[in-house]
């Protein structure tokens, strides 16, 4: 029940909205987030969209990680 | 997909198990708390990638795991009340209470109904005015605001017929009376989603008093496995402290519109974990003044004392004292077809993900 996944939104109406997980649709609850635009991406809990994914944090990880990967091979 | 697969990189997932080994040095215990952590370990295999100077522990965070059979007995009682309906998670029914489940129940004639999300029991409720719907609210600090807003909406559309049984509860104090109970762990990785509405401020006496390390993380590969480089870090240098992997989800002071909701309805309470007992403050009770939506007070339940099932060992298991696999009933008696404990009963379950996995593990 407790699996919290990554879901695209497609549109808003009032305090819900219809979002893709993997291309397929869902509606869940905006209720919990201020300023969701379509577009924006959210990570879906039991029907409600508990917080957004913000991309620049995203990339900043995946830069991280790409650093240590970097290094490994350098040092192959 | 976004925000799944760059996370599954092999070669990133490749370069991070070997900076774990090379970092590693000392013997080290990790717990981590969250049951979609523990899914996540074992479906990507990353206890097959870490060196032996690292052991994982599944804690207790699974909140289906650890409803008591308490809990379950009053939802059984709430069912058998003439024009009452049962709005659940679906994870629910098949856990045993101390005679019954709400699966067996449901065959018997109750009417119980599986929802996704608690609204579902909302629009029940004004499609039967003559039924009174009772969702059996559990889940931590994810499924907690969801719950809270329900109530709300309860209240703002002048619904009568609805109410909630709270079994809802909070990850800290758990956390910390495992610690205080002598159980042998160095750092947690601690809950990605829990904590995206909590923020991590709430960590930081586990850190400071407890001088552990808390990583919170996200749930593919390379979190998982960033999480652990950054714990051994942390255990290697002898710097306890309290950092966010997971990044593009949880911010430090979570989510306020969901804590004020959680803060709004709830009260903090004692509660019971199965296999565990009771801990001081970690329970969500619903707050007096919407008493009106408290199942609980709505239909004065009695007290119902929780039983564990003889031979069960769910509890330790629930600890990280014990794996399944020292469970004598494990995958002979007791099977996700057949569940004993409530560990066997979630898809998020120590004992079910063990069975699921152990071909591949």
């Amino acid at each position: 029940m407790c699996l919290g996944i990554p879901a695209k939104i497609i549109s808003l109406e009032g305090d819900l909205a219809r979002v893709s997980i993997g291309g397929v649709e869902y509606t869940a609850s905006i209720s919990l987030l201020d300023d969701i635009r379509v577009g924006d991406f959210v990570i879906v809990h039991a029907g409600f969209a508990i917080e957004k994914v913000d991309p620049l944090e995203a990339m900043e990880t995946m830069r991280l990680v790409q650093e240590i990967e970097a290094q490994s091979r350098k040092n192959d | 997909m976004e925000f799944i697969e760059e996370y599954r990189d092999k070669k990133i997932v490749g370069a991070l198990a070997e900076s774990i080994r090379k970092r590693s040095v000392h013997d080290i215990v990790l717990m981590e708390v969250c049951g979609g952590h523990t899914m996540a370990v074992h479906k990507f295999g990353i206890k097959e990638l870490l060196p032996s100077t690292i052991r994982l522990l599944s804690g207790p965070g699974c909140p289906v795991c650890v409803s008591g059979t308490g809990f379950i007995d009053s939802a059984i009682r709430l069912a058998g009340i003439p024009g009452n309906i049962i709005a659940t998670y679906g994870d629910l029914v098949r856990v045993p209470g101390s005679s019954s489940t709400l699966e067996k129940e449901r065959a018997e004639g109750a009417d119980i109904r599986v929802v996704y999300s608690v609204l579902d029991s909302i629009r029940i409720a004004h499609e039967n005015p003559d039924h009174h719907i009772v969702f059996l609210g559990i889940g931590f600090e994810t499924t907690a605001p969801a719950t809270a807003a329900a109530i709300l909406k309860a209240r703002t559309e002048g619904l009568t017929n609805f109410s909630v049984l709270s079994s809802h509860k909070i990850m800290p104090p758990v956390m910390e009376s495992l610690i205080d109970e002598g159980v042998k762990i160095d750092g947690y990785i601690a809950p990605g989603h829990v904590s995206a509405i909590t923020g991590v401020e709430m960590y930081r006496n586990i850190a400071e008093k407890y001088r552990m390390g808390v990583v919170v993380s996200g749930f593919e590969p390379v979190d998982i496995l960033q999480t652990i480089l950054m714990l051994v870090s942390q255990f290697e240098d002898h710097d306890p402290k309290v950092e966010i992997q997971y990044r593009r989800v949880v911010k430090p002071k979570g989510n306020p519109i969901a804590r004020e909701l959680i803060g709004k309805v709830f009260i903090t309470g004692d509660d019971w974990w199965r296999g565990i007992g009771m801990i001081p403050g970690s329970g969500l009770k619903i707050r007096p003044e919407f008493s009106s939506y408290d199942a609980e007070r709505r239909f004065d339940l009695p007290h119902i004392p929780n039983k564990e099932p003889a031979g069960c060992i769910c509890g330790e298991v629930l600890k990280g004292l014990k794996t399944p696999l020292d469970c004598g009933l494990f995958s002979a008696i007791c099977t996700p077809v057949q569940p004993v404990g409530a560990c066997m009963v979630s898809a998020e379950g120590t004992c079910a993900t063990y069975y699921r996995y152990r071909k591949t593990a």
